[in-house]
């Protein structure tokens, strides 16, 4: 197989990423890992496993829980958190709904994407927490291509990507006011290969969804969406089942699946070195505008 | 899985003035390696037309923020990525405006290489020995010019000489010895990922077959083996009860297993007992290593303090020369308090004194300016109300390098190299 380096790259984004988890442990007070039950989260835990052992690490998982997972999502994270023995905090996008903080969208690509913002920024607030240590990749987005490891959020949970702090060498500046808050992104220089060679590695446990299954979907605009009791159909539109996997996890409501018989490691890095779009290409959420990413970002997503 | 072996990362920056076609050429280099998707294809041709333009322009690949795409330059350092079957390669993409001396500083601190755009019908300018300098200045490793639009000038070997004539000049000026200089067309792809068909007469590499063989000796500037203390790991279980563990990078040479080393600033002296990488117990750690360190004796220690061999000892002392680069709208203050943060230590300082100020237009020196505004770059006396141990920035980019942070806004307001005196 062309296209496949060896493991010399993996050991330096390691090396480097190592170092970040802990001057987040070093630098702040109350820093959780975001955790989504997508595979860029399960390598970020994996690391912070890595950084401490053999203490653990000192950081809880914080999940926003937007309602509308794929099942398989909440069984995995559950049982990840059992056997890591760690703390796990998860704040309901429904709360936030049934407290009126935000109004569920209307229409058919309704997504509880966007509302996740609010429920991120009132839980980091209420429970002071003053680094959320995220799995983001700059690869990702180009919103995101300059986003620093160490991101300053105002009091408000914004980002200014204007004005950010210059990051030199491996010296990173979290020093801040009371209320605002950091963003550390441990994996910003891995791609999307990077990250199933490393899984690959180091032999890390992922949710089934990731391998082929047979899955309802039905096709919206080019995008095959899994299909839940509580998304709309429009007129056209119809379920099928086939044979699918999942590049991403996110919302169900906008997680694009990829048609795929992929059903082991290799088989999925193989697809990937291979593959013509990006692995964002199938997230509804970011077709929305040309820089629907960088709106979402000022506001204080993930 | 066929293997082929791999050279690990490579770091490289990328700087030109604003119509150099640098992001042509990043544009050109993502999408020749077949690092550019068809999703990212078909949302910057849409952009293209709407910008009135029926070929797609590489250029919109890499400008990110909004802003940018609206207004057609590049405000930021921007990373980029992608992998041939012999590498990784991470680009740190900086605008080459004037006033942006700052991000090409910023760009450059992280890379082992120099990528310069020179427009072939402009030769060097101003802005060439800029980007030299700072190359230099920030002590990376080699510098690959590109000469680029010889697609303007019928490709012609004439004109390419006498720049390169001007190159070879600057750089003996600024004593660059590792470089090389190509002939390229970023809007066509000659010389970048392939031989120009239409250079024949060039003989050398070109670019990408350069950056695939360049060799790096992963920080081979540091001849001294630093561990500057990160995190102190104390797992307060049964099975680990009195361990005690030194979290850090392992920065320039290496460490093993019963090695005799001082703890800085206490001066303790001691043996290595454990290194310990996630369930391994290691013989030994080398550069870039993000290991765990136990002793044999039982020593306060905590973040900040470094440990070395016995015999590197630093230079320890309360007051430094170092030359800074000035990044933040307010201009630099004499005898004002700031914080210098190395990599894990941190201590208060004043400027003492402005030695002088570089122009990095001509490289002249004036000992007349008494500060130092955003993107200034200049030599300076800094006085440290702590002891501090580093090295020249040449010995060692970790112990040598540090940044300033303004006390009341917390902003990084400079990035600074040590010099020894």
């Amino acid at each position: 197989m062309k296209n496949f380096i060896d493991n010399k790259h993996l050991k330096q984004l390691e090396d480097e990423a190592i170092f970040i988890l802990r001057e987040a442990a070093a630098q702040f007070e109350k820093p959780v890992i975001l955790f989504s039950g997508g595979k860029d989260s399960i390598v970020l835990v994996h690391l912070a496993l890595k950084a401490f052992w053999p203490a653990k690490f000192p950081f809880p998982l914080l999940h926003i829980d937007t309602g509308h997972n794929f099942e398989e999502t909440l069984v995995f994270r559950d049982e990840l958190v059992k056997e890591l023995e760690c703390t796990l905090y998860v704040a309901y996008v429904q709360d936030s709904i049934d407290k009126g903080r935000v109004i569920e969208e209307k229409g058919f690509n309704v997504s509880r994407n966007k509302l996740q913002t609010v429920t991120l920024l009132d839980f980091i607030e209420e429970n002071k927490i003053d680094c959320a240590i995220g799995g983001g990749r700059r690869d990702e987005e180009k919103a995101r291509a300059k986003e620093r490891i160490f991101s300053h959020r105002d009091e408000f949970g914004q980002w200014d990507p204007k004005n950010q702090r210059p990051e030199l060498w491996n010296i990173f500046n979290g020093r801040k006011n009371p209320e605002e808050h950091f963003r550390v992104f441990p994996i910003s220089n891995w791609t999307e290969l990077d990250v199933w060679q490393y899984i690959y590695q180091e032999n890390i446990k992922l949710p089934s969804l990731y391998f082929t299954h047979k899955r309802k979907a039905f096709n919206r605009e080019g995008v095959w969406l899994a299909w839940a009791p509580f998304m709309k159909l429009k007129d056209g539109e119809e379920i099928v089942e086939l044979d699918f996997r999942c590049r991403t996890i996110g919302d169900i409501t906008c997680t694009g699946l990829t048609l795929s018989q992929a059903d082991t490691l290799e088989d999925i890095i193989a697809e990937i070195a291979a593959s013509r779009i990006t692995e964002r290409g199938g997230r509804a959420d970011d077709k929305r505008s040309e820089a629907a990413m960088e709106d979402r970002k000022k506001e204080g997503y993930f | 899985m066929d293997k082929i072996q791999g050279k690990g990362l490579l770091r490289f920056t990328t700087a030109g003035s604003v119509d150099d076609g640098k992001s042509t050429l990043i544009g050109r280099l993502l999408y020749d390696s077949k690092s550019i998707f068809e999703d990212q294809l078909e949302s910057i041709s849409k952009f293209s037309k709407k910008k009135g333009s029926n070929e797609i322009d590489l250029s919109l690949l890499t400008d990110g923020l909004r802003a940018e795409r609206e207004q057609g330059i590049t405000i930021d350092v921007a990373y980029r990525y992608f992998a041939t079957p012999k590498r990784k390669f991470i680009i740190a993409d900086t605008p080459g405006h004037i006033q942006y001396t700052r991000n090409m500083v910023t760009g450059a601190s992280t890379a082992d290489v120099a990528v310069i755009l020179i427009d072939v019908r402009n030769g060097v300018t101003e802005q060439s020995i800029r980007h030299t300098y700072i190359a230099k200045l920030l002590d990376l490793k080699y510098i690959i010019y590109c000469v680029n639009k010889m697609d303007l000038l019928n490709y012609r070997q004439d004109v390419f000489e006498n720049v390169k004539t001007e190159i070879e000049k600057l750089s003996l000026k600024l004593n660059v010895k590792n470089y090389s200089i190509i002939p390229i067309s970023a809007k066509y792809g000659d010389n970048v990922v392939s031989k120009s068909k239409k250079m024949e007469w060039f003989v050398g590499d070109n670019l990408l077959e350069l950056l695939e063989n360049i060799e790096i000796q992963e920080n081979s500037q540091n001849s001294l083996t630093r561990f500057p203390v990160q995190y102190v790991v104390r797992p307060n279980n049964d099975k680990f009860h009195d361990f005690r563990g030194y979290a850090g990078r392992l920065s320039g040479g290496k460490l093993t297993v019963g090695q005799e080393v001082y703890i800085l600033p206490s001066m303790h002296k001691t043996k290595i007992k454990e290194i310990v990488k996630y369930q391994n117990y290691l013989e030994s750690a080398s550069d870039g290593d993000s290991i765990i360190i136990t002793l044999e004796d039982d020593i306060d220690i905590s973040r900040g303090d470094l440990i070395i061999p016995i015999n590197e000892l630093p230079n320890i002392s309360k007051e430094i020369m170092a030359t800074i680069c000035w990044f933040n709208e307010k201009a630099l203050q004499l005898k004002v308090k700031y914080l210098l943060r190395m990599q894990t230590a941190e201590t208060k300082v004043v400027i003492d004194e402005m030695i002088y100020k570089i122009d990095i237009n001509n490289l002249d020196k004036n000992y007349e300016t008494k500060s130092l505004s955003m993107n200034d770059i200049g030599l300076i006396k800094i006085r440290t109300a702590n002891y501090i141990y580093y090295d020249d920035y040449l010995s060692n980019h970790v112990t040598g390098s540090f940044i300033i942070v303004d006390k009341n806004t917390n902003e990084t307001v400079a990035a600074g190299m040590i010099q020894s005196f």
